[in-house]
């Protein structure tokens, strides 16, 4: 009963061939991982060529344990910035369930295992307060992390008084991940190893399970999330509470790495963190990454720090490197979101 | 004209907004198979009345029901639950996510095995394949790439989808909120011939629209709403568009101009 279809001058015009940058384009858009693929191949190439002890065994097992804290750190950072949001108190967290779990457990006041749990428990309840505040009193996430991150550190500080826990005083199981052994040729440390299944299982949710879906889905369009029947609040407080636990992780894997709990390490990790979430191809306005990219984007960091100070040039430049990657990523970000049919 | 059971039926809707009356005791009756429009100038309740159809909005008084039986939608879920979808004027796809995806938002299938129950694991070939079943069956054939990101689809390639998905998963009713409003001509056939092949599955469709070509080419009966009241049912048939248009802006009324039977 109705028109027969008509080809119309419109539609012919969108059959035209397609520009080689166009291709590319569309390749990167289906695949985001691809480009920081490169950079971390390239990276190599080049660090090895300028100096070949960068590609040594035992030079890349140090930047894989250096690499660990801000990779695992990188992990609810990524699931944060998937739902358009951003997370300025993943250092802070990491430091706060750091401090009370060492300082709690210090000098044998209660067991390692009690002891990694609460500080898995302080990054939730972290978790809890970001993703309230955002769910439930509808503040932007820039600005409750920001505030938090402040409250954190100062909680922090005023519990430890500003002193540091020295890992002799701390149960076993807590310097544990810092315990190194050997794969071939490599030294690889408990919290390498533990990071790893952290981006396994992860990876895993975000890609294979309708929690993962729904994280892209409000991200990318919150109102049709709803409408799709989605509970919008409730997959966010999911990604807050799932961060914050990742960032107690984090809290372990830290002591065992500096050999001690001190309330001011990490001072980069917030911003660290980001970047390696940015470099890996994740969009800042959600909806769209992969955890594979932040993996890369972490190690492409550890690549830098350990090849340009490798080649024997100020740690500045390493700094300088970093800052340009990331406006780099972001503006192929922009231009791949531009992507037509 | 008929006398089986409406598949939905209201009856004395009012819904008031402080002192602004939304609603003012409106009838409809939507009739297995058929493709009801419904039409009325800006504020005539059309949005309103939908709204209270679909669950998004809970009438002050009146009754609706659904298959004879008397339901009570407080908030969409509850009319989706009970098979009535909208696809709403706000394309609600989530771009970056692909056509499956879309399809399956908020409903995604398990693996079976503990794959599913275990791991939680969901379904994504399955899913496709369904998908571009529902989506061949409503004579979309043009998209074969279930994982192709609906951004990179056309504005009634999206649209497409969103019926799809209200055709794939409604039982009862389809809702559609002036769904060719920002299409092109070629791809606003697309999109009725798509309602007309829901139609012939027996599933009916209530259609709100301005664009009085669109309704008559495709409605069976319409619904004209005015000033918060149900100002008359006429069918393409019956009345011409420029009566239609009459009735809806009060320039005459059905009594004065009762159509051709």
């Amino acid at each position: 009963m109705l028109g027969q279809e008509v080809t119309t001058a419109v539609e012919q015009f969108a059959q035209r061939r397609r520009s080689p940058l166009e291709r590319l384009q569309h390749v990167l858009h289906a695949h985001p991982s691809i480009s920081p693929l490169l950079v971390l191949i390239i990276a190599f190439v080049v660090f090895s060529s300028i100096n070949p002890r960068f590609a040594s065994p035992n030079s890349l097992s140090l930047v894989l344990q250096q690499v660990a804290v801000i990779g695992a750190l990188a992990v609810g950072q990524t699931l944060v910035i998937l739902t358009a949001g951003i997370d300025l108190s993943a250092g802070a967290v990491t430091i706060l369930a750091m401090m009370l779990a060492a300082g709690l457990a210090e000098g044998g006041g209660l067991p390692g295992v009690v002891a990694v749990l609460i500080g898995i428990g302080v990054g939730v309840l972290a978790g809890l307060a970001n993703g309230a505040l955002v769910t439930r009193v509808g503040l932007p996430p820039f600005i409750v992390t920001l505030g938090t991150l402040s409250v954190f550190t100062a909680v922090a500080l005023l519990y430890t008084k500003g002193q540091s826990v020295q890992a002799t005083d701390l149960p076993g199981l807590l310097n544990w991940t810092g315990e190194t052994f050997p794969v071939g040729d490599f030294r690889i440390s408990v919290g390498v190893v533990l990071v790893g299944v952290l981006y396994l299982l992860v990876g895993f949710a975000l890609a294979n399970t309708a929690w993962g879906r729904h994280v892209y889905a409000v991200g990318d369009d919150k109102e049709a999330a709803r409408l799709a029947g989605i509970r919008v609040d409730r997959v966010l407080l999911s990604v807050y509470l799932t961060a914050g636990a990742v960032y107690g992780l984090a809290a372990w894997i830290l002591i065992g790495r500096a050999g001690a709990a001190s309330p001011n390490a990490i001072t980069d990790a917030n911003l660290e963190s980001i970047t390696a979430v940015v470099i890996g191809g994740t969009s800042l306005f959600g909806g769209r990454g992969a955890l594979v990219g932040t993996l890369l984007g972490a190690l492409i960091v550890g690549f830098f720090r350990s090849g340009l100070s490798l080649a024997g040039v100020d740690d500045q430049y390493r700094v300088l490197a970093v800052g340009l990657l990331v406006l780099l990523a972001v503006t192929v970000d922009q231009w791949i979101r531009k992507v037509k049919a | 004209m008929t006398t089986t059971t409406p598949v939905l039926s209201a009856r004395g809707l009012v819904k008031t907004y402080g002192k602004v009356v939304g609603l003012d005791g409106v009838d409809l009756d939507l009739f297995p198979g058929e493709v009801l429009a419904i039409i009325g100038d800006n504020g005539a309740g059309k949005s309103t009345l939908i709204k209270c159809l679909t669950g998004a909005v809970e009438p002050d008084a009146g009754e609706i029901r659904l298959d004879g039986a008397p339901v009570h939608f407080r908030r969409p879920q509850d009319a989706r639950k009970a098979g009535i979808e909208t696809v709403y004027q706000t394309l609600a796809v989530a771009p970056a996510l692909d056509i499956a995806a879309n399809l399956y938002l908020g409903r995604e299938r398990h693996r079976p095995g503990p794959l599913g129950s275990v791991l939680r694991m969901i379904d994504k070939k399955g899913m496709r394949r369904d998908a571009e079943k529902a989506l061949t069956d409503l004579g979309i054939g043009t998209l074969q790439n279930m994982s192709q990101a609906v951004e990179t689809l056309s504005g009634g390639q999206r649209q497409a989808v969103a019926v799809a998905r209200a055709a794939a998963f409604g039982s009862k009713v389809i809702v559609l909120d002036e769904p060719t409003a920002a299409l092109g001509v070629r791809e606003s056939q697309q999109v009725l011939r798509m309602i007309d092949q829901v139609r012939s599955r027996g599933l009916p469709v209530i259609l709100i629209s301005h664009n009085m070509p669109h309704v008559f080419e495709v409605a069976d009966r319409i619904h004209i709403q005015r000033l918060g009241r149900g100002a008359g049912v006429i069918t393409p048939r019956s009345h011409t568009m420029p009566e239609a248009v009459a009735i809806m802006t009060g320039a005459t009324t059905l009594t004065e101009t009762p159509g051709q039977t």
